[in-house]
């Protein structure tokens, strides 16, 4: 094990796939030279070339296209898009080419395409450049869309993502490029599609995904030591979904809150209170909760944009409703 | 900012009344301080603090009703002092929230009646799903959930209530007739008592024990020997403790002959008979407004002093409200004595999920025919009550029996 950092273990695993395996190209807008905006791809360019770590022009259509028929003909192209608000300007690309190619072409092909991109607000960087648009991505059939709220889940989910044969969006985030956590040091292939309890808990299930993750375990120590007990399951990936893991847990503790960074409406909190009340409703003690980001465009002002993104305060206030809701008294614990 | 709130302290309670403060606003809090003094269905109980800080504002003012779960004072920083919301409903309270994030919530959730009509109250799923299991009539219980919906909560108490870990009997088998509601006239010369809690868990428990199909066997001790060696004994031990009494030499006696019967101390458990591996006695208590159960746990394996000492301290603490759950609950067997009051004979209602029940009546001086020759003798007729269910008429018989054996030759009873 090595404690670094979550774009740290990107840029690792980067590394290793682009030595493994020869099919394995970058392509992004300013990747090579600059090393990316994040610096995800330091020092790639000089290890490995440009032919296999290309600047690309500030054209998003254009270089997911040719990432796409690159990955038709036996590439596995890793797309850097600077932020998921530049990745509409390839949707087309990705909804209509990159996910239905698989179907429409009967199986012949395949499009082993992986996009990084992060998401997120809390950088004042105004309303055009802070969104969570990967719900747009994990409506599509034919997509797979993961989101790592670890530096080792980062590894996992990457490894995984570039060896996958489908299009994967690897949903990465501003916030959590400096986050630390301990890395292992051998080869890690996760499993796309598997949700984890990352805390497990007995009175109230907090859902999240991402930064989310990170607000909610913080919240969750802070409150157990109120007694409260909290389990909090990292869904990790939108797409395919892991509903049981998610109904397991509420079918134990009887409370569920989603945490999620997109808006409130037709977010990731409405399909997991839906999957909710499908997988575990004999055993909900009261409505799921959802806690989202403001229904507005994101201001630019901190205060404003502070409080407009949701936070360990709110999840707390929501998680203090439901349990009043559900008449939780500390006692139960023993029962 | 930390609300303190109404804590559950027993399985029945769904409201406290706040007796009084502990602390006062200013002052400060460590977890796990007693803040205040909360009167349950059963006794008084301290409130501990969750939370450590000032307590900034007290919400619940002393004699107030609070349902559990709602806050009864704020505890905070001192600098929140000001800012604290002077709604005691936490619901209203959340409707102005700091932050401008989106929440979900219901529809309508605001507008959900307190009481609904024909469709009844509003029941959480796990509430549905628990009373299926349960086998429970969701409709004569009262949700404390947002709206009145009934919650697990809700379930749970119910469930505990009628498996019964608290009780309250003792008292002589209602008549038919006063089991009937009573007369409707609205005489103005009539007066209507709400009910205390304490009344309506002992009416709710008793009436428990109706479901139970009971028989009755009564036979007469010649207390004679008893009671002279209880005089003895106190004699011999006067100073030394509280007075041995006529219920504790019973409760020593009953948990030596329950060893040697133990399938009278059982348990009615629906789809099982649970036969307790513990002799813990109960007597029962009469309170001003209802009854309570204390329970000298391990009888058997007390000496009468002991029993006495326990019984003594339990009695006073039952009398004052300050019985602690554990006190009253976990009972095998229960004895119900009302020789004090002068009654001859009665039968006692079984304190659910126990088998059985002793109605003790006084000791008073009979004629009697011994041998043939007629002659006084002081005696005290002991009925024994028990659930048909648990245990059939030979084998109480027989706990009987060897009851009675064991008074008319009670030195076995202190060694």
């Amino acid at each position: 094990m090595t404690v670094m950092t979550y774009r740290q273990a990107l840029h690792d695993t980067l590394r290793a796939e682009l030595q493994r395996d020869e099919s394995v190209i970058l392509l992004g807008e300013e990747i090579g030279v600059f090393e990316g905006s994040y610096k995800i791809t330091a020092g790639l360019l000089t290890e490995f070339g440009p032919a296999r770590v290309r600047d690309t022009p500030i054209a998003e259509e254009g270089f997911v296209g040719a990432a796409i028929g690159a990955a038709m003909l036996g590439m596995r192209p890793v797309v850097e898009i600077m932020t998921i608000n530049f990745s509409l300007l390839a949707i087309d690309q990705l909804v209509n080419h990159a996910a239905k190619m698989h179907a429409m072409f009967g199986g012949q092909v395949s499009v082993p395409l992986v996009i990084r991109t992060p998401g997120g607000g809390g950088q004042q960087l105004a309303a055009t450049h802070s969104q969570n648009l990967e719900v747009w991505y994990a409506h599509v059939p034919g997509m797979k869309v993961v989101a790592p709220a670890t530096p080792a889940d980062a590894k996992a989910l990457l490894t995984a993502a570039i060896r996958d044969d489908d299009p994967v969006l690897f949903l990465e985030n501003l916030a959590l490029y400096n986050t630390k956590g301990e890395v292992p040091d051998t080869e890690q292939l996760g499993r796309i599609g598997s949700a984890a309890v990352v805390r497990p808990g007995r009175d109230l299930t907090v859902v999240s995904y991402s930064r989310g993750v990170v607000i909610a375990l913080e919240v969750a120590n802070q409150l157990e030591r109120d007694g409260v007990s909290i389990e909090v399951v990292d869904l990790r990936s939108l797409r395919p979904l892991d509903r049981e893991t998610v109904c397991a847990s509420v079918r134990k503790s009887s409370r569920a809150v989603v945490l999620e960074d997109d808006w409130l409406s037709f977010g990731v909190g409405a399909e997991i209170a839906a999957t909710v009340q499908e997988g575990a409703f004999d055993y909900l003690d009261a409505p799921v909760r959802r806690v989202a980001a403001a229904e507005i465009p994101l201001p630019y002002a901190k205060p404003l944009e502070r409080a407009a993104l949701p936070s360990a305060a709110d999840l707390i206030r929501v998680i203090g409703e439901l349990l009043d809701a559900t008449r939780f008294t500390h006692a139960e614990g023993g029962s | 900012m930390p609300e303190a709130l109404m804590p559950r302290l027993s399985d029945t309670m769904t409201e406290g009344i706040l007796v009084q403060w502990l602390k006062r606003e200013g002052d400060q809090v460590s977890r796990g301080d007693v803040i205040a003094e909360v009167e349950t269905d059963k006794a008084t109980m301290e409130v501990e603090a969750y939370h450590s800080g000032v307590l900034t504002r007290i919400i619940a003012e002393p004699g107030s009703v609070v349902p559990i779960g709602q806050p009864i004072a704020v505890i905070g920083d001192a600098a929140d002092a000001d800012a604290v919301p002077a709604s005691v409903n936490p619901v209203v309270a959340a409707a102005a929230p700091q932050s401008a994030t989106a929440v979900s919530a219901p529809p309508g959730r605001a507008a959900v009646p307190a009481t609904r009509t024909s469709r009844g109250t509003a029941r959480s799923p796990l509430a549905r799903s628990l009373a299926r299991k349960y086998g429970l009539d969701l409709s004569r219980i009262t949700g404390t959930g947002p709206g009145g919906r009934i919650v697990r909560a809700d379930v749970e108490a119910a469930v505990s209530a009628q498996a019964g870990t608290r009780p309250a009997p003792g008292t002589p088998a209602p008549s038919r007739s006063t089991t009937r509601p009573p007369a409707t006239t609205d005489s103005p010369d009539d007066e209507r008592t709400p009910l205390s809690s304490i009344r309506r868990i002992t009416a709710q428990r008793l009436a428990e024990s109706a479901a139970a199909p009971h028989f009755y066997l009564t036979s007469v001790v010649d207390a004679g020997a008893l009671l002279r060696l209880r005089a003895d004994l106190n004699e011999a031990l006067a100073g030394d403790g509280p007075k041995v009494s006529v219920t504790d030499v019973l409760i020593r006696a009953c948990a030596i002959t329950l060893r040697a019967h133990p399938e009278v101390g059982s348990s009615w458990a629906g789809e099982h008979i649970v036969r307790h591996g513990h002799v813990n006695i109960g007597s029962a208590v009469a309170l001003e407004d209802g009854l309570i159960v204390p329970v000298v746990c391990d009888a058997d394996r007390k000496s009468l002093a002991e029993i006495a000492t326990e019984a003594h301290a339990l009695t006073g603490r039952a009398r004052a409200g300050k019985l602690t759950p554990g006190e009253f609950t976990g009972g095998t067997f229960t004895i119900s004595n009302l020789g004090t009051y002068g009654v001859d004979h009665f039968t006692a209602v079984i304190n659910p999920p126990e088998a059985a029940i002793l109605a003790v009546g006084t000791a008073r001086e009979e004629a009697v025919v011994r041998d043939g020759q007629l002659s006084v003798a002081t005696t005290m007729k002991l009925t024994l009550t028990i659930d048909h269910r648990v245990l059939d008429g030979a084998t109480a018989a027989a706990f009987l029996r060897d009851l009675v054996d064991l008074l008319e030759h009670p030195l076995r009873i202190v060694v």
